[in-house]
Protein backbone atom coordinates (compact mmCIF):
# COMPACT_ATOMS: atom_id res chain seq x y z
CA UNK A 1 0.00 0.00 0.00
CA UNK A 2 1.17 3.59 -0.77
CA UNK A 3 2.20 5.94 2.03
CA UNK A 4 0.28 8.57 2.80
CA UNK A 5 2.38 10.45 5.06
CA UNK A 6 5.44 9.96 6.33
CA UNK A 7 7.94 11.88 8.05
CA UNK A 8 11.51 11.67 8.61
CA UNK A 9 13.04 12.50 11.75
CA UNK A 10 10.56 15.65 12.23
CA UNK A 11 11.67 18.35 14.37
CA UNK A 12 10.02 21.31 15.40
CA UNK A 13 11.11 24.31 17.22
CA UNK A 14 9.44 26.88 18.44
CA UNK A 15 11.43 30.10 19.49
CA UNK A 16 10.06 32.48 22.18
CA UNK A 17 11.01 36.05 21.79
CA UNK A 18 10.66 38.87 24.13
CA UNK A 19 9.85 42.25 23.14
CA UNK A 20 12.35 43.83 21.63
CA UNK A 21 12.66 40.18 19.51
CA UNK A 22 15.72 38.97 20.83
CA UNK A 23 15.67 35.40 21.01
CA UNK A 24 14.20 34.27 24.78
CA UNK A 25 14.28 30.55 24.69
CA UNK A 26 13.38 27.46 22.11
CA UNK A 27 10.88 24.89 22.85
CA UNK A 28 11.52 21.58 21.07
CA UNK A 29 7.88 20.89 19.92
CA UNK A 30 8.37 17.89 17.96
CA UNK A 31 11.48 15.57 18.47
CA UNK A 32 12.42 13.63 15.65
CA UNK A 33 9.24 11.88 15.25
CA UNK A 34 9.56 9.29 12.56
CA UNK A 35 5.97 8.28 11.15
CA UNK A 36 4.48 6.07 8.46
CA UNK A 37 0.70 6.26 7.60
CA UNK A 38 -0.83 3.98 4.82
CA UNK A 39 -2.88 5.13 2.72
CA UNK A 40 -6.96 4.16 4.00
CA UNK A 41 -5.49 3.66 7.14
CA UNK A 42 -7.41 4.96 10.44
CA UNK A 43 -4.80 6.96 12.62
CA UNK A 44 -5.39 7.73 15.80
CA UNK A 45 -2.99 9.89 18.25
CA UNK A 46 -3.06 10.70 21.75
CA UNK A 47 -0.89 12.87 23.83
CA UNK A 48 -1.47 15.09 26.91
CA UNK A 49 -2.34 18.83 26.66
CA UNK A 50 1.59 20.10 25.36
CA UNK A 51 2.61 16.64 23.64
CA UNK A 52 2.74 18.45 20.92
CA UNK A 53 0.31 16.29 18.82
CA UNK A 54 -1.46 19.60 17.33
CA UNK A 55 1.90 20.86 16.33
CA UNK A 56 2.73 17.26 14.65
CA UNK A 57 -0.80 17.39 12.89
CA UNK A 58 -0.04 21.00 11.18
CA UNK A 59 2.79 19.37 9.73
CA UNK A 60 0.51 17.12 7.76
CA UNK A 61 -1.01 20.20 5.44
CA UNK A 62 1.99 21.83 5.39
CA UNK A 63 0.54 24.63 7.77
CA UNK A 64 4.03 24.10 9.70
CA UNK A 65 7.46 23.40 8.19
CA UNK A 66 9.83 21.41 9.80
CA UNK A 67 13.09 22.65 11.90
CA UNK A 68 15.15 19.45 10.81
CA UNK A 69 13.70 16.64 9.22
CA UNK A 70 11.11 15.84 6.28
CA UNK A 71 7.25 15.31 5.39
CA UNK A 72 5.98 13.44 2.55
CA UNK A 73 2.38 13.85 2.04
CA UNK A 74 1.64 11.31 -0.59
CA UNK A 75 5.24 11.59 -1.70
CA UNK A 76 5.03 14.94 -2.19
CA UNK A 77 7.75 17.06 0.13
CA UNK A 78 6.30 19.86 2.55
CA UNK A 79 9.26 21.93 2.37
CA UNK A 80 8.68 22.71 -1.74
CA UNK A 81 6.31 25.81 -2.21
CA UNK A 82 5.26 24.30 -5.57
CA UNK A 83 3.27 21.54 -3.76
CA UNK A 84 2.14 23.50 -1.48
CA UNK A 85 -1.71 23.77 -3.27
CA UNK A 86 -2.08 20.06 -4.04
CA UNK A 87 -0.98 19.11 -0.47
CA UNK A 88 -3.60 21.31 1.40
CA UNK A 89 -6.35 19.57 -1.27
CA UNK A 90 -4.76 16.42 -0.57
CA UNK A 91 -4.80 16.49 3.25
CA UNK A 92 -7.75 18.75 4.49
CA UNK A 93 -7.96 19.73 8.19
CA UNK A 94 -10.80 19.66 11.27
CA UNK A 95 -10.55 21.88 14.16
CA UNK A 96 -11.76 21.70 17.35
CA UNK A 97 -14.11 24.57 17.54
CA UNK A 98 -16.79 24.26 14.87
CA UNK A 99 -17.99 27.93 15.12
CA UNK A 100 -13.81 29.12 13.67
CA UNK A 101 -14.26 27.26 10.52
CA UNK A 102 -17.34 27.61 9.20
CA UNK A 103 -17.89 31.33 6.97
CA UNK A 104 -20.83 30.47 4.65
CA UNK A 105 -24.46 32.22 5.17
CA UNK A 106 -25.61 28.96 3.89
CA UNK A 107 -24.60 25.04 4.72
CA UNK A 108 -24.13 24.41 1.56
CA UNK A 109 -22.41 27.82 0.69
CA UNK A 110 -19.65 27.07 3.41
CA UNK A 111 -19.25 23.37 1.54
CA UNK A 112 -18.70 24.82 -1.64
CA UNK A 113 -16.41 27.23 -0.29
CA UNK A 114 -13.03 25.09 -0.71
CA UNK A 115 -14.15 23.54 -4.39
CA UNK A 116 -14.91 27.13 -5.58
CA UNK A 117 -11.62 28.04 -4.34
CA UNK A 118 -9.73 24.98 -6.30
CA UNK A 119 -11.70 26.60 -9.84
CA UNK A 120 -13.55 23.54 -9.83
CA UNK A 121 -16.57 24.11 -12.38
CA UNK A 122 -19.69 25.23 -11.18
CA UNK A 123 -21.73 22.79 -12.02
CA UNK A 124 -19.16 20.12 -10.71
CA UNK A 125 -19.00 22.57 -7.41
CA UNK A 126 -23.07 21.07 -6.75
CA UNK A 127 -22.08 17.71 -6.99
CA UNK A 128 -19.92 17.79 -4.99
CA UNK A 129 -21.24 19.76 -2.58
CA UNK A 130 -24.58 17.06 -2.84
CA UNK A 131 -21.87 14.36 -2.52
CA UNK A 132 -19.92 15.52 0.73
CA UNK A 133 -23.45 16.60 2.80
CA UNK A 134 -24.67 13.20 1.82
CA UNK A 135 -21.29 11.49 3.40
CA UNK A 136 -21.48 12.82 6.60
CA UNK A 137 -25.72 12.78 6.49
CA UNK A 138 -26.53 16.55 6.71
CA UNK A 139 -28.04 17.13 3.12
CA UNK A 140 -31.58 17.52 5.10
CA UNK A 141 -29.67 20.62 5.83
CA UNK A 142 -28.48 22.03 3.05
CA UNK A 143 -30.45 25.19 3.03
CA UNK A 144 -30.12 25.68 6.29
CA UNK A 145 -28.08 28.23 8.41
CA UNK A 146 -25.16 26.94 9.89
CA UNK A 147 -26.13 29.11 13.23
CA UNK A 148 -29.03 27.23 13.90
CA UNK A 149 -27.07 24.01 13.67
CA UNK A 150 -25.91 22.11 16.97
CA UNK A 151 -22.04 21.23 17.61
CA UNK A 152 -22.09 17.97 16.21
CA UNK A 153 -24.15 19.24 13.01
CA UNK A 154 -21.62 21.96 12.14
CA UNK A 155 -18.75 19.89 12.78
CA UNK A 156 -19.97 17.74 10.32
CA UNK A 157 -20.96 20.70 8.18
CA UNK A 158 -17.04 21.46 8.66
CA UNK A 159 -15.58 18.12 7.40
CA UNK A 160 -17.83 18.40 4.02
CA UNK A 161 -16.10 21.02 3.41
CA UNK A 162 -13.07 19.41 3.65
CA UNK A 163 -14.44 16.14 1.52
CA UNK A 164 -15.26 18.31 -1.01
CA UNK A 165 -12.14 19.16 -2.14
CA UNK A 166 -11.65 15.43 -3.02
CA UNK A 167 -8.59 14.70 -0.24
CA UNK A 168 -7.08 11.52 -0.20
CA UNK A 169 -6.60 12.51 4.04
CA UNK A 170 -8.46 14.24 6.43
CA UNK A 171 -6.48 15.15 10.26
CA UNK A 172 -8.68 16.01 12.59
CA UNK A 173 -7.72 17.87 15.42
CA UNK A 174 -9.88 17.53 19.11
CA UNK A 175 -12.97 17.71 16.59
CA UNK A 176 -15.14 16.81 19.58
CA UNK A 177 -13.69 18.57 22.60
CA UNK A 178 -16.65 20.55 22.56
CA UNK A 179 -19.17 18.25 21.44
CA UNK A 180 -22.23 17.15 23.46
CA UNK A 181 -22.60 13.30 23.78
CA UNK A 182 -24.71 12.42 20.55
CA UNK A 183 -22.63 14.90 18.84
CA UNK A 184 -19.60 13.36 19.52
CA UNK A 185 -20.78 9.93 17.99
CA UNK A 186 -22.03 11.68 15.19
CA UNK A 187 -18.29 13.41 14.27
CA UNK A 188 -16.74 9.62 15.05
CA UNK A 189 -19.60 7.72 12.63
CA UNK A 190 -19.09 10.03 9.94
CA UNK A 191 -15.21 9.89 9.98
CA UNK A 192 -15.14 6.07 9.79
CA UNK A 193 -17.95 5.72 7.51
CA UNK A 194 -15.26 8.32 5.05
CA UNK A 195 -12.55 5.66 5.96
CA UNK A 196 -14.56 2.80 5.24
CA UNK A 197 -16.87 3.61 2.21
CA UNK A 198 -14.38 6.29 0.26
CA UNK A 199 -11.14 5.00 1.41
CA UNK A 200 -10.03 8.28 2.98
CA UNK A 201 -7.01 8.40 5.39
CA UNK A 202 -8.09 9.80 8.67
CA UNK A 203 -5.95 10.62 11.56
CA UNK A 204 -7.86 11.69 14.47
CA UNK A 205 -6.15 13.36 17.23
CA UNK A 206 -8.65 13.34 20.53
CA UNK A 207 -8.74 13.08 24.41
CA UNK A 208 -11.46 10.34 24.48
CA UNK A 209 -9.96 7.38 24.73
CA UNK A 210 -13.72 5.77 23.62
CA UNK A 211 -13.10 7.00 19.93
CA UNK A 212 -9.80 5.04 19.23
CA UNK A 213 -10.83 1.60 19.83
CA UNK A 214 -11.31 1.12 16.12
CA UNK A 215 -8.72 2.55 14.97
CA UNK A 216 -6.34 0.90 12.79
CA UNK A 217 -2.86 2.23 14.65
CA UNK A 218 -2.60 4.43 17.61
CA UNK A 219 0.44 6.90 18.32
CA UNK A 220 0.66 8.18 21.78
CA UNK A 221 3.14 11.15 22.06
CA UNK A 222 4.91 13.01 24.95
CA UNK A 223 7.18 15.74 25.22
CA UNK A 224 7.14 15.71 21.01
CA UNK A 225 8.18 12.14 20.75
CA UNK A 226 6.44 8.79 20.05
CA UNK A 227 6.04 7.30 23.14
CA UNK A 228 3.93 3.90 22.29
CA UNK A 229 2.59 2.64 19.10
CA UNK A 230 0.47 0.12 18.26
CA UNK A 231 -3.02 -1.74 17.55
CA UNK A 232 -5.59 -0.46 20.08
CA UNK A 233 -5.55 -3.44 21.83
CA UNK A 234 -2.01 -3.16 22.33
CA UNK A 235 -1.93 0.27 23.69
CA UNK A 236 -4.88 -0.38 25.90
CA UNK A 237 -3.54 -3.28 27.12
CA UNK A 238 -0.62 -0.47 29.27
CA UNK A 239 -3.10 0.77 31.62
CA UNK A 240 -0.16 1.83 34.25
CA UNK A 241 1.86 3.17 31.27
CA UNK A 242 -0.81 5.19 29.83
CA UNK A 243 -1.68 6.94 33.24
CA UNK A 244 1.78 7.98 33.49
CA UNK A 245 1.98 9.80 30.42
CA UNK A 246 -1.67 11.52 31.69
CA UNK A 247 -3.91 9.83 29.21
CA UNK A 248 -6.27 6.68 30.71
CA UNK A 249 -8.22 4.26 29.04
CA UNK A 250 -12.26 3.96 27.81
CA UNK A 251 -14.40 3.27 31.00
CA UNK A 252 -15.16 -0.55 29.94
CA UNK A 253 -11.21 -1.09 29.47
CA UNK A 254 -10.49 0.12 33.50
CA UNK A 255 -13.65 -1.71 34.64
CA UNK A 256 -12.18 -5.39 32.94
CA UNK A 257 -8.25 -4.40 34.91
CA UNK A 258 -10.20 -3.50 37.99
CA UNK A 259 -11.87 -7.14 37.95
CA UNK A 260 -9.02 -8.84 36.71
CA UNK A 261 -6.64 -7.21 39.54
CA UNK A 262 -9.57 -8.65 41.76
CA UNK A 263 -8.89 -12.13 40.41
CA UNK A 264 -11.84 -13.20 37.98
CA UNK A 265 -9.95 -14.71 34.57
CA UNK A 266 -10.77 -11.82 31.75
CA UNK A 267 -8.57 -11.48 28.85
CA UNK A 268 -6.70 -8.36 28.58
CA UNK A 269 -7.32 -5.94 27.24
CA UNK A 270 -10.89 -5.29 27.28
CA UNK A 271 -11.73 -2.82 24.87
CA UNK A 272 -15.72 -3.06 24.13
CA UNK A 273 -18.99 -3.86 26.18
CA UNK A 274 -19.80 -7.10 23.96
CA UNK A 275 -16.05 -8.40 25.03
CA UNK A 276 -17.04 -7.63 28.62
CA UNK A 277 -20.01 -9.78 28.96
CA UNK A 278 -18.70 -11.92 26.55
CA UNK A 279 -15.65 -12.73 28.76
CA UNK A 280 -17.42 -12.80 32.17
CA UNK A 281 -19.59 -15.41 30.41
CA UNK A 282 -16.42 -17.41 29.82
CA UNK A 283 -16.00 -16.77 33.53
CA UNK A 284 -19.09 -18.53 35.05
CA UNK B 1 -28.64 30.42 51.73
CA UNK B 2 -29.91 29.35 48.39
CA UNK B 3 -30.90 30.44 44.92
CA UNK B 4 -34.91 29.47 43.79
CA UNK B 5 -35.97 29.72 40.45
CA UNK B 6 -38.98 30.53 39.49
CA UNK B 7 -41.15 30.53 36.69
CA UNK B 8 -38.09 31.56 34.85
CA UNK B 9 -39.02 31.99 30.78
CA UNK B 10 -35.98 33.58 28.70
CA UNK B 11 -36.96 34.64 24.35
CA UNK B 12 -34.22 34.99 22.62
CA UNK B 13 -34.63 38.34 20.26
CA UNK B 14 -38.31 39.04 21.29
CA UNK B 15 -40.38 41.08 19.38
CA UNK B 16 -38.37 40.65 15.74
CA UNK B 17 -39.25 37.55 13.47
CA UNK B 18 -36.34 35.59 14.84
CA UNK B 19 -37.52 35.25 18.53
CA UNK B 20 -37.39 31.49 19.92
CA UNK B 21 -37.36 30.26 23.06
CA UNK B 22 -34.68 29.57 25.06
CA UNK B 23 -35.91 28.69 28.55
CA UNK B 24 -39.72 27.66 29.51
CA UNK B 25 -40.94 27.82 32.65
CA UNK B 26 -38.11 26.49 34.49
CA UNK B 27 -38.62 26.05 38.55
CA UNK B 28 -35.29 24.93 40.43
CA UNK B 29 -34.66 24.96 44.46
CA UNK B 30 -30.87 25.30 44.67
CA UNK B 31 -30.04 25.19 48.20
CA UNK B 32 -26.44 25.57 50.07
CA UNK B 33 -24.06 23.23 50.07
CA UNK B 34 -24.74 20.83 47.20
CA UNK B 35 -22.96 19.97 44.43
CA UNK B 36 -25.11 20.01 41.12
CA UNK B 37 -24.45 18.27 37.29
CA UNK B 38 -25.72 20.45 34.93
CA UNK B 39 -26.63 18.34 31.24
CA UNK B 40 -27.95 18.80 28.40
CA UNK B 41 -27.56 18.84 24.62
CA UNK B 42 -25.40 21.79 22.59
CA UNK B 43 -28.50 24.34 22.76
CA UNK B 44 -30.74 23.21 25.41
CA UNK B 45 -30.33 26.10 27.52
CA UNK B 46 -27.67 25.41 29.98
CA UNK B 47 -25.76 28.10 29.54
CA UNK B 48 -28.29 30.25 29.46
CA UNK B 49 -29.79 29.21 32.47
CA UNK B 50 -26.28 29.94 34.61
CA UNK B 51 -26.09 33.54 33.22
CA UNK B 52 -29.46 34.18 34.89
CA UNK B 53 -28.40 32.75 38.27
CA UNK B 54 -25.52 35.75 38.65
CA UNK B 55 -27.99 38.29 36.89
CA UNK B 56 -25.69 38.37 33.65
CA UNK B 57 -29.12 37.74 31.49
CA UNK B 58 -32.87 39.06 32.71
CA UNK B 59 -35.63 37.02 32.30
CA UNK B 60 -38.08 38.06 29.73
CA UNK B 61 -40.42 36.30 33.11
CA UNK B 62 -40.58 34.92 36.51
CA UNK B 63 -38.33 35.09 39.38
CA UNK B 64 -34.51 34.49 40.44
CA UNK B 65 -34.09 34.35 44.08
CA UNK B 66 -31.02 34.82 46.11
CA UNK B 67 -31.31 34.22 49.69
CA UNK B 68 -34.62 35.55 49.16
CA UNK B 69 -34.30 38.65 47.67
CA UNK B 70 -35.18 38.77 43.90
CA UNK B 71 -32.12 39.52 41.63
CA UNK B 72 -33.89 41.54 39.31
CA UNK B 73 -35.69 43.95 41.40
CA UNK B 74 -34.60 48.03 41.02
CA UNK B 75 -31.76 48.57 42.98
CA UNK B 76 -30.51 45.07 43.81
CA UNK B 77 -26.54 45.07 43.80
CA UNK B 78 -25.98 43.05 41.52
CA UNK B 79 -21.95 43.44 41.98
CA UNK B 80 -22.51 41.95 45.31
CA UNK B 81 -24.52 39.25 43.74
CA UNK B 82 -21.88 38.63 40.72
CA UNK B 83 -18.86 37.98 43.77
CA UNK B 84 -21.19 35.83 45.67
CA UNK B 85 -22.17 33.89 42.46
CA UNK B 86 -18.90 33.32 41.05
CA UNK B 87 -18.95 32.16 37.11
CA UNK B 88 -16.14 30.29 35.36
CA UNK B 89 -16.81 30.56 31.81
CA UNK B 90 -15.93 27.89 28.77
CA UNK B 91 -12.55 27.82 28.50
CA UNK B 92 -12.06 30.32 31.16
CA UNK B 93 -8.14 30.74 30.51
CA UNK B 94 -8.89 33.20 27.08
CA UNK B 95 -9.81 35.56 29.74
CA UNK B 96 -6.52 35.74 31.56
CA UNK B 97 -5.02 38.89 30.78
CA UNK B 98 -2.56 39.64 33.11
CA UNK B 99 1.71 40.01 32.79
CA UNK B 100 1.69 37.57 35.75
CA UNK B 101 -0.78 34.57 37.22
CA UNK B 102 -1.03 36.67 40.95
CA UNK B 103 -1.95 40.28 39.34
CA UNK B 104 -5.00 38.50 37.26
CA UNK B 105 -6.01 36.46 40.25
CA UNK B 106 -6.24 40.00 42.27
CA UNK B 107 -8.29 41.38 39.80
CA UNK B 108 -11.15 40.17 41.02
CA UNK B 109 -10.85 41.30 44.36
CA UNK B 110 -9.44 44.39 43.63
CA UNK B 111 -12.63 45.32 41.19
CA UNK B 112 -14.84 44.56 44.46
CA UNK B 113 -13.08 47.70 46.08
CA UNK B 114 -11.56 45.99 48.64
CA UNK B 115 -7.97 47.33 50.14
CA UNK B 116 -4.58 46.15 48.74
CA UNK B 117 -4.19 44.18 51.58
CA UNK B 118 -6.95 42.02 51.76
CA UNK B 119 -7.18 41.86 48.33
CA UNK B 120 -3.50 40.11 47.90
CA UNK B 121 -4.01 37.35 50.66
CA UNK B 122 -7.07 36.58 48.98
CA UNK B 123 -4.99 35.93 45.92
CA UNK B 124 -2.66 34.38 47.43
CA UNK B 125 -5.28 32.15 48.87
CA UNK B 126 -7.22 31.22 46.11
CA UNK B 127 -3.67 30.55 44.25
CA UNK B 128 -3.03 27.64 47.06
CA UNK B 129 -6.54 26.70 46.89
CA UNK B 130 -6.21 25.88 43.33
CA UNK B 131 -2.67 24.08 44.31
CA UNK B 132 -0.45 26.60 42.58
CA UNK B 133 3.12 26.59 43.79
CA UNK B 134 4.65 29.33 45.06
CA UNK B 135 7.71 29.69 42.61
CA UNK B 136 4.92 30.19 39.07
CA UNK B 137 3.39 33.57 41.29
CA UNK B 138 4.92 36.20 38.85
CA UNK B 139 5.18 33.87 35.71
CA UNK B 140 2.73 34.65 32.93
CA UNK B 141 -0.34 33.23 32.84
CA UNK B 142 0.33 32.24 29.17
CA UNK B 143 3.23 30.16 29.73
CA UNK B 144 1.10 27.65 31.66
CA UNK B 145 -0.24 24.44 30.19
CA UNK B 146 -4.19 24.57 29.45
CA UNK B 147 -4.76 23.03 33.25
CA UNK B 148 -2.86 24.70 34.67
CA UNK B 149 -4.36 27.80 33.25
CA UNK B 150 -7.61 26.66 34.10
CA UNK B 151 -6.73 26.63 37.49
CA UNK B 152 -5.60 30.60 37.44
CA UNK B 153 -9.18 31.50 36.40
CA UNK B 154 -10.57 29.38 38.76
CA UNK B 155 -8.54 31.30 41.33
CA UNK B 156 -9.62 34.58 39.55
CA UNK B 157 -13.27 33.36 41.00
CA UNK B 158 -12.05 32.24 44.27
CA UNK B 159 -10.41 35.60 45.49
CA UNK B 160 -13.57 36.78 45.46
CA UNK B 161 -15.15 34.01 48.29
CA UNK B 162 -17.95 33.12 46.32
CA UNK B 163 -20.70 31.10 48.27
CA UNK B 164 -22.10 29.28 44.88
CA UNK B 165 -19.20 28.69 42.52
CA UNK B 166 -20.96 27.95 38.47
CA UNK B 167 -18.80 26.28 36.34
CA UNK B 168 -19.75 25.69 32.38
CA UNK B 169 -17.55 22.87 31.33
CA UNK B 170 -14.33 23.60 33.58
CA UNK B 171 -12.19 20.19 31.90
CA UNK B 172 -12.92 20.48 27.85
CA UNK B 173 -10.31 19.80 25.62
CA UNK B 174 -7.81 19.01 28.94
CA UNK B 175 -6.05 15.64 28.77
CA UNK B 176 -7.61 13.07 30.76
CA UNK B 177 -5.51 13.58 34.22
CA UNK B 178 -5.75 17.54 33.22
CA UNK B 179 -9.64 16.29 33.53
CA UNK B 180 -9.69 14.62 36.78
CA UNK B 181 -7.35 17.02 38.36
CA UNK B 182 -9.61 19.62 37.88
CA UNK B 183 -12.84 17.71 39.03
CA UNK B 184 -10.91 16.98 42.50
CA UNK B 185 -10.16 20.18 42.80
CA UNK B 186 -13.37 21.37 42.49
CA UNK B 187 -14.48 18.48 44.21
CA UNK B 188 -11.90 19.71 47.19
CA UNK B 189 -13.34 23.13 47.02
CA UNK B 190 -16.94 21.60 47.89
CA UNK B 191 -15.90 19.89 50.42
CA UNK B 192 -13.50 21.90 52.23
CA UNK B 193 -14.83 24.62 52.03
CA UNK B 194 -19.22 24.40 51.38
CA UNK B 195 -19.22 26.01 48.49
CA UNK B 196 -22.50 25.31 46.28
CA UNK B 197 -21.03 23.94 43.06
CA UNK B 198 -23.03 23.86 39.60
CA UNK B 199 -20.75 21.87 37.04
CA UNK B 200 -22.66 22.00 33.44
CA UNK B 201 -20.46 19.20 31.48
CA UNK B 202 -20.70 17.00 27.97
CA UNK B 203 -19.14 14.20 30.19
CA UNK B 204 -21.63 11.96 31.82
CA UNK B 205 -18.84 9.63 33.67
CA UNK B 206 -17.71 12.84 35.12
CA UNK B 207 -21.05 13.70 36.23
CA UNK B 208 -21.55 10.64 37.37
CA UNK B 209 -18.57 10.27 39.56
CA UNK B 210 -18.79 13.45 41.27
CA UNK B 211 -22.14 15.41 42.13
CA UNK B 212 -25.39 14.67 44.29
CA UNK B 213 -27.68 15.27 42.00
CA UNK B 214 -28.15 16.15 38.01
CA UNK B 215 -30.47 18.85 36.35
CA UNK B 216 -30.91 17.38 32.77
CA UNK B 217 -32.00 20.10 30.27
CA UNK B 218 -33.88 19.43 26.84
CA UNK B 219 -35.10 21.69 24.55
CA UNK B 220 -35.20 24.65 27.01
CA UNK B 221 -36.97 22.79 29.40
CA UNK B 222 -35.98 20.79 32.97
CA UNK B 223 -36.81 17.09 31.85
CA UNK B 224 -34.91 15.65 34.84
CA UNK B 225 -33.96 16.47 38.12
CA UNK B 226 -32.71 13.77 40.79
CA UNK B 227 -29.40 11.89 41.96
CA UNK B 228 -28.04 10.87 38.97
CA UNK B 229 -28.65 7.26 39.32
CA UNK B 230 -32.17 8.09 39.03
CA UNK B 231 -31.51 10.05 36.66
CA UNK B 232 -29.24 7.74 34.36
CA UNK B 233 -31.65 4.88 35.13
CA UNK B 234 -33.65 6.80 32.02
CA UNK B 235 -30.84 6.21 29.93
CA UNK B 236 -33.11 5.56 26.88
CA UNK B 237 -34.74 8.75 27.08
CA UNK B 238 -31.48 10.57 27.48
CA UNK B 239 -30.52 8.89 24.57
CA UNK B 240 -33.50 10.97 22.89
CA UNK B 241 -31.98 14.29 24.10
CA UNK B 242 -28.77 13.30 22.73
CA UNK B 243 -27.44 12.33 26.13
CA UNK B 244 -26.69 9.30 27.03
CA UNK B 245 -25.47 7.04 30.77
CA UNK B 246 -22.09 6.41 31.21
CA UNK B 247 -20.21 3.25 29.51
CA UNK B 248 -20.22 1.58 33.24
CA UNK B 249 -24.43 1.91 33.40
CA UNK B 250 -24.42 0.17 29.55
CA UNK B 251 -21.90 -2.21 30.64
CA UNK B 252 -24.53 -3.46 33.37
CA UNK B 253 -27.83 -3.25 31.32
CA UNK B 254 -25.58 -5.49 29.14
CA UNK B 255 -24.50 -7.94 31.80
CA UNK B 256 -28.38 -8.33 33.20
CA UNK B 257 -29.93 -9.03 29.84
CA UNK B 258 -27.23 -11.58 29.40
CA UNK B 259 -28.80 -13.05 33.19
CA UNK B 260 -25.78 -12.25 35.53
CA UNK B 261 -27.81 -10.97 38.55
CA UNK B 262 -26.46 -7.61 38.71
CA UNK B 263 -28.43 -3.84 39.89
CA UNK B 264 -28.62 -1.71 36.72
CA UNK B 265 -28.64 1.60 38.32
CA UNK B 266 -24.72 1.28 39.04
CA UNK B 267 -23.30 4.74 37.44
CA UNK B 268 -19.60 4.55 38.65
CA UNK B 269 -16.81 2.66 37.67
CA UNK B 270 -16.51 1.66 41.93
CA UNK B 271 -19.64 0.37 42.15
CA UNK B 272 -19.70 -1.49 38.67
CA UNK B 273 -16.70 -3.48 40.29
CA UNK B 274 -18.33 -4.11 43.50
CA UNK B 275 -21.69 -5.85 41.73
CA UNK B 276 -19.82 -7.70 39.56
CA UNK B 277 -17.75 -9.04 42.18
CA UNK B 278 -20.70 -9.82 44.40
CA UNK B 279 -21.91 -11.80 41.41
CA UNK B 280 -19.37 -13.97 41.44
CA UNK B 281 -19.37 -14.15 44.90
CA UNK B 282 -16.22 -12.55 45.27
CA UNK B 283 -17.05 -10.37 47.88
Amino acid sequence: MKEMISTDKLVFEYIRRDEEGNVEGITRAVDEVDLRVKQGQFIAILGHNGSGKSTLAKHFNALLFPTEGEVYIDGMLTDKEENLWEIRQEAGMVFQNPDNQIIGQVVEEDVGFGPENMGVPTEEIWERVDESLKAVRMDKFRKSSPNHLSGGQKQRVSIAGVIAMHPKCIIMDEPTAMLDPNGRREVIRAARALNQVEGITVILITHYMEEVVDADRVFVMDKGRIVMEGTPRQVFSQVEKLKELRLGVPQVTMLAYELRKSGLPIPDPILSRKELVEALKACR
Amino acid sequence: MSIIVNHVNYIYEEDTAMAHPALIDINLQIPEGQFIGLIGHTGSGKSTLIQHLNGLIKPTSGEIFYNNQDINEPGYNKKVLRSQVGLVFQYPEHQLFETDCFKDVCFGPKNMGLPKKEVELRAYTALKQVGFEDEYFYQSPFDLSGGQKRRVAIAGVLAMKPEVLILDEPTAGLDPKGREDILRLISDLHAKMRITVILVSHSMEDVADYVDRIIVMNKGRVAFDAPPKEVFAHYRELEEMELAAPQVTYCMQDLAAAGFDVDTSVTTLEEAKKEILKAFGKC
